[in-house]
Parts: C-alpha cells; structure tokens; sequence
C-alpha cells in the first residue's frame, strides 16, 4: 500500500528533525570540547606560519611565484579540514558506539542514511569552523587573497565530505580505539604531508612526481591553492571529479554496510 | 489488540550459536508482562530483535499489528526500550540526553525539551535536568533510562532488568511508578533477575530457557503449580536432634534455625500442630524463597537435566 501524500510529508518532516537533531548534537559535542577539537589546529596552524612561513619561508624565496608563505596557507588550510572533519566523524561515532548511545538512533525510526548524513553535516560543520579559524590565524601572517572563490567553497564542501565519509567507515569497522588511530597517523598524516602542503610537486624528480600523482590528496590542495591564488599543479576539472569520484565510492560504501548492519548490529 | 506477536522466531549468530529455537509469544496491550530465563537464555536477544538492535534469522514479528520487516519505523515508534546496561553519553546533560531521544522520533527541538523536562520531573530528575549523566548515582541513572525510553510517548514498553543495582528504597519506587504507567494504558514487558519484582508487578509471564519458550501462562496459574513450599524456621530453643515430621522434609540450618519443604495438601498449619506436639516453639517464620523463584528454579533446573551429558 502505497503512502498517502500527508503522510509523506509528515515522515520527511519527521526525519528532517531527526536530522537536525543528530546535526546538532554533533555541533554540540564539537564546541562543547572546543579546547581539544578547536584550539589545536589553531595552534598548530599558527607554529606552521611562524615556523615554516616567517622564519624557513623568507630564506626560501618563491614557489611558483609566489612568496612561500601566500603559497603554503590553502594547504595548510585544506590540511586542517581534512584532519578535523576526518577526526570529528570517527571520535564521535566510534565513541557512541563504545558506550552504545547509538542504539538511541538504532532503536528510534532514524534511517541509516539520515544518520550517515547527520554525522558527516557534523564533520563538515567542525572543518568549516577549524577552516574558519585557521583562515583567521592566516590573515595574521600574511594578506590572504581568494581568485576564485567559488573553487574555494566547492573544494572545501567536497574535501570536507570526502574526509568525513571516510572518518564514518573507520568507526563503522573499529573495535578499538587503537582502530581509529591507525589510519589517521599511519595513512592519513603521510598522504596529507605528501600531498604538496609544503612543496609544489614541480620540484620533485621522477619518479617521485609520478608516484604524487597517485595521492589523491594532492589533487584537493591543488585545486584549493588554484581557488586562493590562481594556479595550480593538476588540471581543476580532474581534481573535482576525483573528489567527486571517492565521495560517491565512500557514500555508497558506507550505505552499503549501514544497510547491512556491519558494525552496528548482531 | 495484541501489543506484541511472535512467531517461530529463530535466531543463529555468526559463531553458529542457537540463541532462539522458534518461540511463539503473545503480550496482550494494556499487560505487565514478565519475560524471565537464566543468562544465555535468549531474552536480550530476543528484546534486541523486537527493538531492532538485533537482526533476526527467521520468524515474524508484529507490533500493535505492524509488521517488523514491512513497517519497522511504526513499529519503533510504539516502542520503548529501558537496556540492560547504563549505554547514554557520559559527557551529555541529562535534559539534552531525553531531548535528543525526542528528536530522533521527529519531535521538534522546543517540544523536544519540553517533554523531557515532563520525564525528567514524574521520574524525580527535574532538579538533576542540567547535571551530565555521569555526575549522576546509579538509580539516578537507571531512572533517567526509563525516563529517555517514554521521551516520545510509546505504547509498549520494555524493560531489560531495570532495577539491577538498584537500592530498595528506589527499587520501590519505580515499582510504583511502572505499575502508574501500567494503569494509564502502557503495555510493559519486563525482564528481571529479582523475581520477586515480576511476581510483584506482573499478570502474565513466559519464561525463557536455552532458546525455547518453557512456560508462558497467568500468574497466578503459574504459582498455584508449585505443589512445595519452602519456609525458614526460627526456634526459641536450641534443638539437640531433627524432629521426625511424616510428609514434611526437614533441614538444620543451624542450632535455632530449620528449613522446611511443605506440601500443598498438608499444608503449613499442620506443621505447627506437630511440632508443638514434640515441645518445639516456632518464634518466626520466613519464605525460604519467593514462589516465582521456586519455579523458575524447578524449570531451569529440569531443563539442565534434560540436557544431553557432553
């Protein structure tokens, strides 16, 4: 029997609150500890200029053009976002699965989906902030100027989605919080710090540079410098649709094993 | 109505294990249902099944009529669930904690908050509203789990040994609030390892043993079966030898006290007559047990025996 129209509306009404609900729990969670979830990025972000932007950068000249310093801040930007929204969604699921506070949602008409969403616009939301932060502590160091800010923006909400997606599947599949650390220190951090934050991958000899072009990572700085400063070591159009690319694996991935139970029920 | 309906419910987990072997059960709306077995029995499993914590292998479940697997989300909408284990965020306010639980059942942010400030205050949490979970004593949060369970009003509520851990004095408490709830028109279906508790609140019981359904009936015609009842004596004096009783099965405890196996059809009345014929003064008299528990502990028991030898 197929649902009346008032119906529907009343379920889609009702799970949007339930959205919201999840969404704002999470924004909840994220400030309420702001001293472990925003502060560090903020001072480590700042030690990064200091360090690598004032006092490494003014000995190291131009990279690409420009002054090391404007060259190295959408990395360290991008670099924040990834690690935030990435370590948000994969504390904060993997978290209410050990004390089981997520059979409040298993038990209640909350859709696998809704809740995927509710913990991802969580992970999205806490990189916007650190973003935001960072992009603050930049403008500082340096007169931060945006070419393309539709590129910024687009990137940003992408690269934040991709990276919260994946926080969500390694909480699906931790048993342990060493679980949730392997893949941030072991996979994650490498990828980032190769992915030419620091460095255009111009400079590296072959076969070093060929190797970079496999780190996706290196796509999502780039297009996020190109969006700041207006060039870029990879073409625009390829760099979105990888992202594009590993957002739809990982969503479909994740509603996959959500629809399975992987993870969460016996 | 039947509040709750199953059918050949069988469920196998990864390991192999055989956790239910096809039980059939009814609760009826408007029951205080006890659903009580050993550990290892099936009751969680079965309760997570009917909550959708656990996935079923096979059999039917309904609820006020919605069927499981065509129409889950009104079937979660009619349930309540109070867990076994304390399982809320540690860290969250206790208002925010029955609020959310709101949430995700579509009620809005205000209402939301509102209403759990409404459980907050019938479960005597109302001052305890902005305290985070653990800051508060065990009972307190036992009763903010029940409190979490009725935040979007459910029909049917299951409770999976509510009251372990608590004290007398709250236990009572809750009692008197559950069977308040009872009387306003909420199905309850209760598990619990103090059976004094379901032979105090409840009408109907089935117990659950090794993955079978062993006895689903009344009560009251549950506990007219038990043919002994078992009593605690308290002497005036020391006795030097066991009395000899025809009919009665007697135990020393120690010198004052004796334990006493009574048949229905004798009856404890005749047990006073006989022992003041042999000079015995009885200054108390106690259950060795409660009735449920004689039972309960007859079925296991029998089940245990009918287990082949390995």
């Amino acid at each position: 029997m197929k649902d009346h129209p008032s119906n529907l509306e009343r379920t889609s009404m009702k799970r949007l609150i339930a959205f919201y609900t999840i969404l704002y729990k999470e924004i909840h969670r994220f400030v309420r500890i702001w001293p472990q979830t925003l502060l560090p990025s903020a001072v480590t972000t700042s030690l990064y200029f200091l360090i690598f932007g004032k006092l490494i950068g003014g000995r190291i000249g131009e990279m690409n053009g420009f002054q090391y310093m404007d060259y190295i801040v959408p990395g360290i930007i991008l670099m924040s976002v990834i690690t935030n929204a990435y370590g948000n969604v994969v504390a904060s699921f993997y978290s209410s699965k050990f004390q089981r506070n997520i059979e409040e949602m298993l038990i209640a008409p909350v859709p696998g989906w809704m809740m995927l969403a509710g913990y991802v616009g969580g992970g999205v939301a806490r990189g916007l902030a650190v973003g935001g932060v960072v992009m603050g502590i930049a403008a500082i160091f340096t007169s931060l100027r945006i070419e393309h800010p539709a590129v910024v923006i687009l990137v940003f909400l992408l690269t934040a989605i991709l990276f919260s997606l994946a926080g969500f599947l390694n909480a699906l599949f931790a048993n342990s919080f060493d679980d949730i650390s392997i893949i941030p220190n072991f996979v994650l951090t490498p990828l980032v710090y190769l992915g030419g934050v620091f460095y255009s991958v111009d400079l590296l000899p072959e076969p070093w540079k060929i190797i970079s072009l496999g780190n996706p990572i290196l796509y999502m700085i780039s297009a996020f410098r190109y969006g700041f400063l207006g060039v870029t070591d990879v073409s625009i159009e390829r760099a979105l649709l990888i992202i594009v690319g590993f957002i739809m694996v990982l969503l479909g991935w994740s509603l996959w094993l959500l629809k399975r139970g992987t993870g969460l029920k016996n | 109505m039947k509040a709750l309906s199953i059918n050949d419910l069988r469920k196998v987990y990864k390991n192999g294990f055989e956790a239910l072997k096809g039980i059939h059960l009814d609760v009826e709306e408007g029951d205080f249902f006890a659903l009580l077995g050993p550990n290892g029995a099936g009751k969680s499993t079965t309760i997570g099944i009917i909550s959708s914590l656990v996935t079923k292998t096979s059999g039917k479940v309904t609820v006020f009529g919605h069927d499981l697997d065509s129409n889950p989300d009104a079937v979660k909408r009619s349930i309540g669930l109070v867990p076994q284990e304390v399982n809320f965020n540690q860290f969250e306010k206790a208002c925010q904690i029955v609020a959310n639980q709101a949430g995700y059942y579509g009620i809005p942010r205000k209402q939301a908050i509102k209403r759990a400030e409404e459980c907050l205050d019938v479960l005597g949490l109302g001052d305890k509203r902005n305290e985070t979970a653990r800051q508060l004593s065990g009972g307190m949060k036992r009763r903010l789990m029940i409190a979490r369970a009725l935040a979007h009003s459910p029909r049917l509520l299951i409770l999976d040994e509510p009251t372990a851990g608590v004290d007398i004095e709250i236990r009572r408490s809750m009692w008197d609030y559950l069977r308040k709830l009872n009387r306003e028109g909420t199905t309850i279906i209760l598990t619990t390892h103090y059976l004094e508790e379901a032979e105090n609140l409840c009408r109907n019981i089935a117990i659950i043993n090794q993955g079978i359904i062993v006895e689903n009936n009344a009560m009251g015609n549950l506990l007219g079966k038990l043919n002994v009842a078992s009593f605690i004596l308290e002497l005036r004096k020391p006795l030097e030898k066991l009395p000899k009783l025809t009919g009665y099965r007697l135990a020393r405890i120690d010198d004052r006290t004796l334990s006493v196996d009574v048949p229905v059809e004798l009856g404890i009345h005749g047990l006073f007559d006989v022992l003041t014929l042999q000079g015995i003064e009885v200054t108390s008299l106690r259950n060795a047990s409660n009735r449920l528990e004689q039972f309960f502990m007859n079925l296991v028991e029998s089940g245990r025996n009918e287990r082949p030898s390995v």
